[in-house]
C-alpha cells in the first residue's frame, strides 16, 4: 500500500469537550449550578470558596471539587465547613480536565447539591483551554498581580463570565489602575461582569453572592444556564 | 503548558483514523496550532516520541503549521495582528477586540502507509 493522506480536521481537545458536554448533561439533570473558579496561585480561590460556603450554606446545598498539584490542605479547610468535597491531586499537572470531573461527580452526592464550586489548579493559562462541564466560569485576579494581566493571559479573560478583583482592601498600597483593568477586560470580553471584592474584609462580596443566587434561580426556572 | 494532554489527543486521533483504514503505519501528522494556544512544538515532539513507542505511529514526523494571532476591532472592524501588550486597534485606537485567529489546535491530516 502506498502513502495515503487522510484529511482529519479534528479538534485535538475534542474528546475533552465531548466529555465536558456529558458532565454538563448530568449536572443539568440534577439541577446543579456548576462554577469553575480559576486564578493564579494565591489569588484567593479557597478564601472565596470559604466565604461563599459560610454565607450561602443556609440557602443552598453546596458541593466542592478541589484541584491542586499536591496536598489536601484546601479540601480539609472546606470539609470543616461541613460540605461534601472531593480533592483531585494532579502531580505535575497544570489544570483539571473533564475526565477528572467525571470521576469526581461519581463520588459526590449529586442529589443533595444545588451549587457545585470547582476550584481549578492555580494557573492563568491551561485551565482556560479545558472545558469541565461547568455552566459558568469565574476568574479571580488579585491586586498584587497587576492590571496588565488581561493582555498577558487573554484567553482566560476572554472565557470568564465573572472577573472578581480580589484583595481590593490593598488598593491604597498598590499601583493598580482599576479603570485601565476594566477597559482591558471589557475590551476582550464585553459580557464579563467585573466585581471588586475582598475575601478578607468581605467588601463587595454581597454582589458576588447575589450573582450566584440569581444564577441558581435561573437554573431552577429554566434548566441549564450555560453560555 | 499542557502539551502532555495535547499530545495524547493527537496520538489517539491519529491511531483511530489510521485504524479505520487499516493502515500499517502512520508516517506523518499535520497539525494546525494557533499562536495563542501556548503549545510548544518541541515539547509535543518529546511527549510524542515517548507515547507513540510501540504503536503504528512510532517515528511519524510531526508538522506544525502555526496560525498567527489575528484580532478584529469591534468598533471599526479592522483586522490586525497585535504586538505584545498593545491590543488596541491601529486604525481607531479602541481596545475593543475579538480574537478571530490564533486559538486553533487541531489535526489537519495524517499520512499513512
Amino acid at each position: 500500500m502506498g502513502v495515503k493522506v487522510l484529511t482529519i480536521l479534528e479538534d485535538i481537545l475534542g474528546a475533552n469537550a465531548e466529555k465536558a458536554r456529558r458532565n454538563q448533561d448530568q449536572l443539568d439533570k440534577h439541577g446543579i449550578l456548576t462554577v469553575n473558579v480559576m486564578s493564579s496561585p494565591g489569588a484567593g480561590k479557597t478564601s472565596l470558596l470559604l466565604q461563599t460556603i459560610s454565607r450561602l450554606k443556609q440557602k443552598a446545598r453546596i458541593g466542592v471539587i478541589e484541584g491542586d498539584v499536591a496536598s489536601t490542605i484546601d479540601a480539609e479547610n472546606i470539609k470543616k465547613q461541613g460540605v461534601p468535597v472531593i480533592q483531585i491531586n494532579i502531580p505535575g499537572g497544570c489544570h483539571l480536565d473533564a475526565n477528572m470531573i467525571e470521576n469526581a461527580l461519581n463520588n459526590l452526592p449529586l442529589g443533595d447539591i444545588d451549587l457545585l464550586l470547582i476550584e481549578n489548579v492555580g494557573n492563568l493559562i491551561c485551565p482556560a483551554e479545558f472545558a469541565l462541564g461547568e455552566h459558568k466560569r469565574v476568574m479571580l485576579l488579585s491586586l498584587p498581580e497587576g492590571d496588565d494581566k488581561p493582555y498577558k493571559y487573554p484567553l482566560m479573560f476572554t472565557e470568564a463570565d465573572v472577573v472578581l478583583i480580589n484583595k481590593i482592601d490593598l488598593l491604597p498600597y498598590m499601583e493598580f489602575n482599576i479603570p485601565a483593568f476594566h477597559k482591558a477586560v471589557t475590551g476582550l470580553n464585553p459580557k464579563a461582569k467585573i466585581l471588586p471584592v475582598s475575601c478578607k474584609t468581605g467588601e463587595g462580596l454581597e454582589d458576588w453572592f447575589s450573582w450566584l443566587l440569581d444564577e441558581m434561580r435561573k437554573m431552577r426556572r429554566g434548566g441549564s444556564v450555560a453560555c | 503548558m499542557h502539551e502532555l494532554g495535547i499530545t495524547q489527543g493527537i496520538l489517539s486521533i491519529a491511531l483511530e483514523k489510521a485504524n479505520e483504514v487499516q493502515a500499517s503505519k502512520v508516517t506523518k501528522i499535520n497539525l494546525v496550532i494557533g499562536e495563542l494556544s501556548g503549545v510548544v512544538d518541541e515539547c509535543v515532539q518529546f511527549y510524542f516520541d515517548l507515547l507513540s513507542k510501540d504503536t503504528i505511529a512510532a517515528q511519524a514526523s510531526l508538522s506544525f503549521e502555526r496560525t498567527p494571532n489575528k484580532l478584529r476591532c469591534r468598533s471599526c472592524a479592522t483586522v490586525f495582528s497585535p504586538n505584545n501588550l498593545d491590543w488596541a486597534c491601529p486604525n481607531c485606537h479602541e481596545a475593543k477586540i475579538e480574537i478571530i485567529s490564533g486559538r486553533e489546535c487541531y489535526v489537519d491530516s495524517i499520512e499513512v502507509d
